[in-house]
C-alpha cells in the first residue's frame, strides 16, 4: 500500500504530464491547420501540372526516344525507395505505419531479388530501417532544420534523385508517406515517382480532353516540354508527399496527444480515489486508536 | 469575344494570381508571345524572364520575374506554371552578383556534366534577374 505523501506525488506528476500532452496537443493542432493550408495551396499547380502531363504523355509515350523519366530505362533491377517520416516522435503511430509498409515492401523486393536502395527523409524512419537494412541505406536527409516547408527543401532532393537516376543509379523510384485525410485517419500511400506513372486507361482521345478539347500548338514541340516538365514533375510530386506527411504528422500527434490527455484525466481520477480512501483509512484507524486508548483507561 | 482574358499565375506552392487583363506578355522559349483574348490554344516553356501584366490596355504593366515554368493558353484562359517568381523591387543587386560570381565558380569547379548543366540552369536565371534589373 503506497503511503499518502506517495500517491500525491504520483497524482501531481501525472497531472504536469497532463499540462504537457494538452499543450501539444494544442500546439499540433495549429500547426495542422497551417499543414493543411499549405497541403491545398499546393494542389493547383499539381493538378494542371498532372493534367498536361498526362495530355502529352499518353501522345509522346510510344514514340522512340521518349524519355526514361516517362517510359523507364527498360529494366526494374534496381528500386530507389524514398521513406518520408517526421523528425519528432509522439506523435502515435505514424511514423510506424510508414516504416512498416516500407519494411514490407523492401523485404518483398529484396526476396525477388531485386537491388534496393533506401533514402530516408527525416530521422524517426531512418532510426528504425537501419537496424534492419543499414547497408541499403544511402542517405538520410535531415529536416529538422525546416520550420515551414517550401518548394525549395523539396527540391535539392528531387534534383538529387534525378542525377542519381541520370547516372543509372536506379531503375525505379518510389516513395512513401502518409497520406493527409482528416485528424483521425491518414493513408500510408506508396507512390511511383519515377517512371512517372500514365493512367493505363486513358487513350488518345481522353489525353485531349484533359486539355479542353482544344488543338494545341506546342512551342517547342511535345517531346520537348515534356522533357522540361517531366524533372520538374518529380519535384513537385516529391513536395506533395512531403506537405501530406507534413499534415499527416501533426494530426496523427493531435489525436495521440489527445487520447494522452485523456488517458492522464482518467489516471487522475483512479489516483484520487485511492488517496482519499487511504486518508479517510487513516483517519479511522487513529480514530479506533484514540477510542480504545481512551477506553482501557 | 471578350475584352479580358481570364488567367492564373501557379507556383508549387500556391496559387499566386488568379485574375482578369487585357494583355499579358510571357517570355517563351523560342521568342516573347502576347496573349490577348481568345488567343489560340497553345503550351511553351517559359525562359527565365518576366512576364508582364496589362491590367487595361495601354496601362503600365505589372512586372513579374519568373524562373521557369510553363505556359498554357486553353480556350479558359492562360495559366503559367511557374517554378519560382520575385518580385522586381525586392531584388538586392550586390548580393545577386556575388551569388552569380559564386555559381560562375561552381561551374568551373564542377566534378561531372550533370552538375555543370545544373549550376548553368541556375547562372541562367540569375543573369536574366540582374539583365532586368539593370534595365
Amino acid at each position: 500500500m503506497p503511503s499518502l505523501k506517495d500517491l500525491k506525488v504520483r497524482i501531481n506528476s501525472v497531472k504536469s504530464t497532463q499540462k504537457i500532452t494538452k499543450a501539444m496537443k494544442m500546439v499540433a493542432a495549429s500547426k495542422l491547420r497551417r499543414a493543411q493550408d499549405a497541403a491545398e495551396a499546393a494542389r493547383p499547380y499539381a493538378e494542371r501540372m498532372e493534367k498536361v502531363l498526362t495530355g502529352l504523355g499518353v501522345a509522346v509515350k510510344d514514340q522512340p526516344g521518349a524519355s526514361p523519366l516517362l517510359v523507364g530505362t527498360g529494366k526494374d533491377d534496381v528500386e530507389l525507395v524514398i521513406v518520408a517520416t517526421s523528425e519528432r516522435g509522439l506523435c502515435g503511430g505514424f511514423n510506424t505505419n510508414i516504416v512498416k509498409a516500407a519494411r514490407v515492401h523492401l523485404r518483398a523486393q529484396i526476396a525477388a531479388g531485386k537491388t534496393v536502395k533506401v533514402l530516408c527523409i527525416g530521422k524517426k524512419g531512418y532510426n528504425v530501417l537501419r537496424r534492419e537494412f543499414k547497408d541499403k541505406i544511402i542517405d538520410v536527409k535531415d529536416m529538422s532544420a525546416v520550420k515551414r516547408l517550401g518548394f525549395g527543401d523539396a527540391q535539392p532532393i528531387a534534383t538529387e534523385v534525378l542525377a542519381m537516376f541520370e547516372r543509372g543509379e536506379f531503375d525505379v523510384a518510389t516513395l512513401f508517406y502518409a497520406k493527409f485525410q482528416s485528424a483521425l485517419v491518414q493513408i500510408t500511400t506508396k507512390q511511383q515517382l519515377i517512371p512517372a506513372p500514365m493512367p493505363e486507361a486513358a487513350n488518345e482521345n481522353e489525353g485531349s480532353d484533359d486539355l479542353g478539347g482544344a488543338v494545341y500548338e506546342y512551342e517547342p514541340d511535345e517531346a520537348a516540354i515534356l522533357e522540361d516538365l517531366l524533372p520538374r514533375n518529380v519535384a513537385v510530386q516529391l513536395y506533395r508527399g512531403l506537405l501530406e506527411n507534413a499534415a499527416s504528422e501533426q494530426g496523427a500527434r493531435m489525436t495521440a496527444m489527445d487520447n494522452a490527455t485523456r488517458n492522464a484525466g482518467d489516471m487522475i481520477d483512479s489516483l484520487s480515489i485511492t488517496y482519499n480512501r487511504t486518508r479517510q483509512a487513516n483517519i479511522t484507524k487513529e480514530l479506533i486508536e484514540i477510542i480504545s486508548g481512551a477506553e482501557a483507561l | 469575344m471578350t475584352d479580358t482574358l481570364h488567367y492564373e499565375i501557379v507556383s508549387p506552392e500556391r496559387l499566386l494570381k488568379d485574375a482578369e487583363a487585357a494583355m499579358i506578355v510571357v517570355p517563351g522559349v523560342e521568342g516573347d508571345f502576347a496573349a490577348l483574348p481568345d488567343h489560340a490554344p497553345m503550351m511553351s516553356t517559359i525562359r527565365p524572364g518576366v512576364v508582364e501584366i496589362f491590367e487595361t490596355e495601354g496601362a503600365t504593366p505589372d512586372r513579374l520575374f519568373v524562373k521557369g515554368g510553363l505556359a498554357q493558353i486553353s480556350p479558359s484562359g492562360l495559366t503559367i506554371l511557374a517554378e519560382e517568381t520575385i518580385a522586381l523591387d525586392s531584388v538586392d543587386t550586390g548580393e545577386l552578383n556575388q551569388k552569380i560570381a559564386d555559381t560562375r565558380e561552381d561551374i568551373d569547379d564542377a566534378k561531372d556534366d550533370v552538375e555543370r548543366a545544373r549550376l548553368e540552369k541556375e547562372l541562367a536565371w540569375m543573369v536574366a534577374l540582374s539583365d532586368v534589373v539593370a534595365g
